[in-house]
């Protein structure tokens, strides 16, 4: 039988087994952020242990830090987290892109952008979404703040192999639809905790055909249907991406590598625990309408019947309900919104803001809508600025940011008011997650744009006309 | 790492599905490094209606605020992997949660931290919470580790899994960083003979910020 992609690279850097039966996985590339690491680093201090290859690690720090400059202030202002990560990362060696680094950003959009993530490595980082980077064939392990102080400690992690899921994607996507629809309607359909305990590995002829940006999109939200972990054979397309960016090897060196990515694809008959299949050419633009990633409609379709559904997930539709403030039977176009928020490290890349500059080009932000871009790395920024980007939305009404998390999460401060409604390109739209009380409804970016401009929740391809 | 052997006391229902870790410490407790985590625990959930003189979360009910175990739903600690969250169930005194199934870095966290999170059957967790809530925080539940077993007031017994590592890891409070340290002398080959064959794996350079590349403006 033969090896699926996850496999091989679990064969190279399997160290050995531990007593207890869970393999030791070597980490080849380990990125902390802000929010976990000065506990990690302190609960290393006491006991008395140091970080074994902090060469190999790198300190970003993005869910604590302002995106927004004091007016008179000269820089951006960190916070006491990014303070313990910036004291530790002196302490023990390691290099972090601080505040006023050029190299800045989401932890899971600089890994990439550096070339810090590269097909074939293994990863870890403190975050449920460090499966963003599979989608350049980096297998990467999310980790809570104990094994974040195992990895920094041994530079592996202490796993069971999880069972491997192949998740298609088949089909030709039609105008206006991006990866966050597909990946929203994915979740739609196999639920939020179909991919617990496995690792997945995306194929399919609609994933080929998304650029790199796309697939990082779609990766992204592997944790929203449970998933640990997930990944995207590298292709040409990869390659390319990858290459010449600040850490990628060089030279030989690179075409050493290229060689061996080439052969990171699982074999026609490699064995997987579970196989699903999902065709995408008929899909509409997706928006969340409850308060699970799972509660998603069609852009042009109706917010559903909690009857209609079974046992728990009736009451959960009820609940969500009457969280959201929304009727059954409703069409979600039409409702007002409050708020927009386009960023995280689900869309907040160049391609993402291009889309955005696109449409938005020439118009104004509905009066009384607060709408904000905050850009997932300042080189995204820095790009965007160069290409007028910055100026298109600026001239429409959004407020321009520096980048992190911001209203992600909302650890910054960075949150709405109670009751407001936003319109989100972010991964979770959990009750009080971007504030108590706001009414988070998950979208693409041009959904978003869309909704800013319009005051309401309208279909992106039809505003367009 | 504390040990874990034998608990008894109040246990309390939340049958809630996919109950995800902003909700069980939500972000203002999160963003406050001296935060008392325990007040913390389903801040949100845990807070006063409106239209109401005092909150209808079942922590909050005196039977249950001295709660040790906690039944749940399924998929519980879904989301964010906020260690925090575990942190903050510990802080309130419970050691011990039982679900249908649990979110994979959630069970992690909880393992390493010296709470019990056992799993059982769909079927054994709808009688347990019918168990919970008819003594009402009035009598202790019991929660054997050695035995592997859960003892209801009524005297009815309920046998769970675990692996026998995890149940040691548990019992002894084994230090998890010292079982891989057993190991360095696998990880260094891994490193030497990586360097000869895929060299780019071990090479990795990251420049300073200050030194090489200063912004050109
Ligand atoms: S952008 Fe949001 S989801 Fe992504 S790492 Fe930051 S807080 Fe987490």
């Amino acid at each position: 039988m033969g090896s699926s992609l996850i496999d091989k690279i679990w064969a190279v850097h399997r160290v050995g087994q531990r007593g207890d039966g869970r393999d030791l996985v070597y980490i080849d590339r380990h990125v902390l952020h802000d929010l976990h690491a000065g506990h990690a680093f302190a609960s290393l201090q006491r006991n008395g242990r140091g970080v074994r290859r902090p060469d190999l690690t790198v300190s970003v720090p993005d869910h604590t830090i302002a995106t927004r400059r004091m007016p008179g202030s000269p820089g951006r202002s960190g916070s006491s987290f990014a303070d313990s990560m910036r004291s530790g990362s002196a302490r023990f060696g390691i290099t972090m892109l601080d505040i006023d680094d050029p190299r800045q950003g989401i932890v899971h959009v600089v890994s990439p952008e550096l070339g810090i993530a590269l097909p074939g490595v293994t990863l870890a980082c403190p975050d449920s979404h460090a499966s963003t980077v599979g989608a350049i064939g980096t297998l990467a392990f999310a980790c809570g703040t104990s094994e974040l102080e195992h990895v920094l400690a041994t530079q592996v992690i202490a796993i069971h192999k999880p069972k491997l899921m192949l998740l298609r994607l088949d089909g030709t996507l039609k105008a206006g639809v991006t990866a966050k629809d597909v990946a929203l309607h994915l979740i739609g359909q196999i639920g939020v905790a179909a991919g617990r305990g496995f690792a997945i590995e995306f194929a399919g002829s609609a994933v080929r055909a998304m650029d790199i940006d796309g697939r990082l999109a779609l990766s992204n939200l592997t944790s929203e249907f449970g998933g640990r972990t997930s990944i995207v054979a590298p292709d040409d397309a990869t390659f390319q991406w990858c290459h010449g960016r600040e850490c990628a090897p060089k030279g030989a060196a690179w075409d050493a590598a290229v060689s061996w990515w080439r052969t990171l694809t699982s074999d026609d008959d490699a064995a997987f625990d579970r196989m699903v299949t999902i065709d995408c050419s008929e899909l509409a633009p997706q928006m969340t309408w409850g308060t699970d990633p799972s509660q998603v409609a069609a852009i042009d379709g109706r917010v559903p019947d909690p009857g209609t559904f079974e046992g728990k997930a009736r009451s959960a539709a009820d609940r969500a309900l009457a969280y959201m403030d929304l009727q059954p039977g409703r069409p979600l176009a039409g409702l007002p919104i409050d708020r927009v928020f386009i960023g995280s490290c689900a869309n907040s890349r160049i391609s993402d803001l291009r889309a955005v500059a696109k449409f938005v080009d020439g118009r104004r932000v509905s009066p009384g809508v607060t709408a904000v871009v905050v850009p997932g790395s300042t080189a995204i920024k820095r790009m965007a600025e160069a290409e007028g980007i910055a100026k298109v939305l600026q001239e429409a009404g959004f407020e321009w940011r520096d980048s992190g998390c911001s209203m992600c999460a909302g650890v910054n401060g960075d949150i709405a008011k109670p009751g407001e409604r936003c319109i989100s390109t972010t991964n979770r739209n959990f009750e009080n997650r971007q504030g108590a009380g706001v009414r988070t409804h998950l979208a693409s970016p041009l959904t978003a744009a869309a909704a800013a401009l319009a005051g309401r929740i309208v279909d992106h391809r039809k505003a367009a006309e | 790492m504390e040990p874990f052997t034998t608990l008894e006391g109040v246990a309390a229902s939340l049958p809630q599905d996919d109950v995800d870790t902003d909700q069980i410490l939500p972000t203002p407790w999160l963003r406050d490094p001296k935060a008392d985590l325990a007040k913390g625990l389903f801040g949100y959930l845990r807070r006063v209606p409106a239209d109401k003189t005092e909150s209808d979360f079942v922590l909050e009910q005196p039977a249950f605020r001295q709660a040790r175990i906690l039944v749940c739903g399924s998929n519980f600690g879904c989301g964010s992997s906020r260690e925090h969250a575990v942190w903050a169930v510990k802080a309130f005194g419970i050691r011990c949660l039982i679900a249908a199934s649990f979110a994979d870095i959630f069970r992690e966290n909880c393992l390493r931290n010296g709470v019990l999170a056992i799993r059982l059957p769909a079927e054994e967790i709808e009688g347990l919470h019918r168990a919970v809530q008819s003594v009402k925080g009035g009598a202790p539940f019991v929660v054997n580790l050695e035995e592997k077993r859960i003892r209801c007031p009524d005297g009815r017994a309920i046998a769970f899994d675990i692996s026998d590592h995890e149940r040691e890891a548990l019992m002894l409070g084994l230090d998890d960083i010292g079982l891989t340290e057993r190991h360095v002398s696998d990880i260094e080959q891994w490193e030497n003979t990586s360097r000869r064959s895929l060299p780019f794996l071990q090479d990795f350079r990251i420049a300073p910020f200050n030194t090489s590349n200063k912004p050109s403006q």
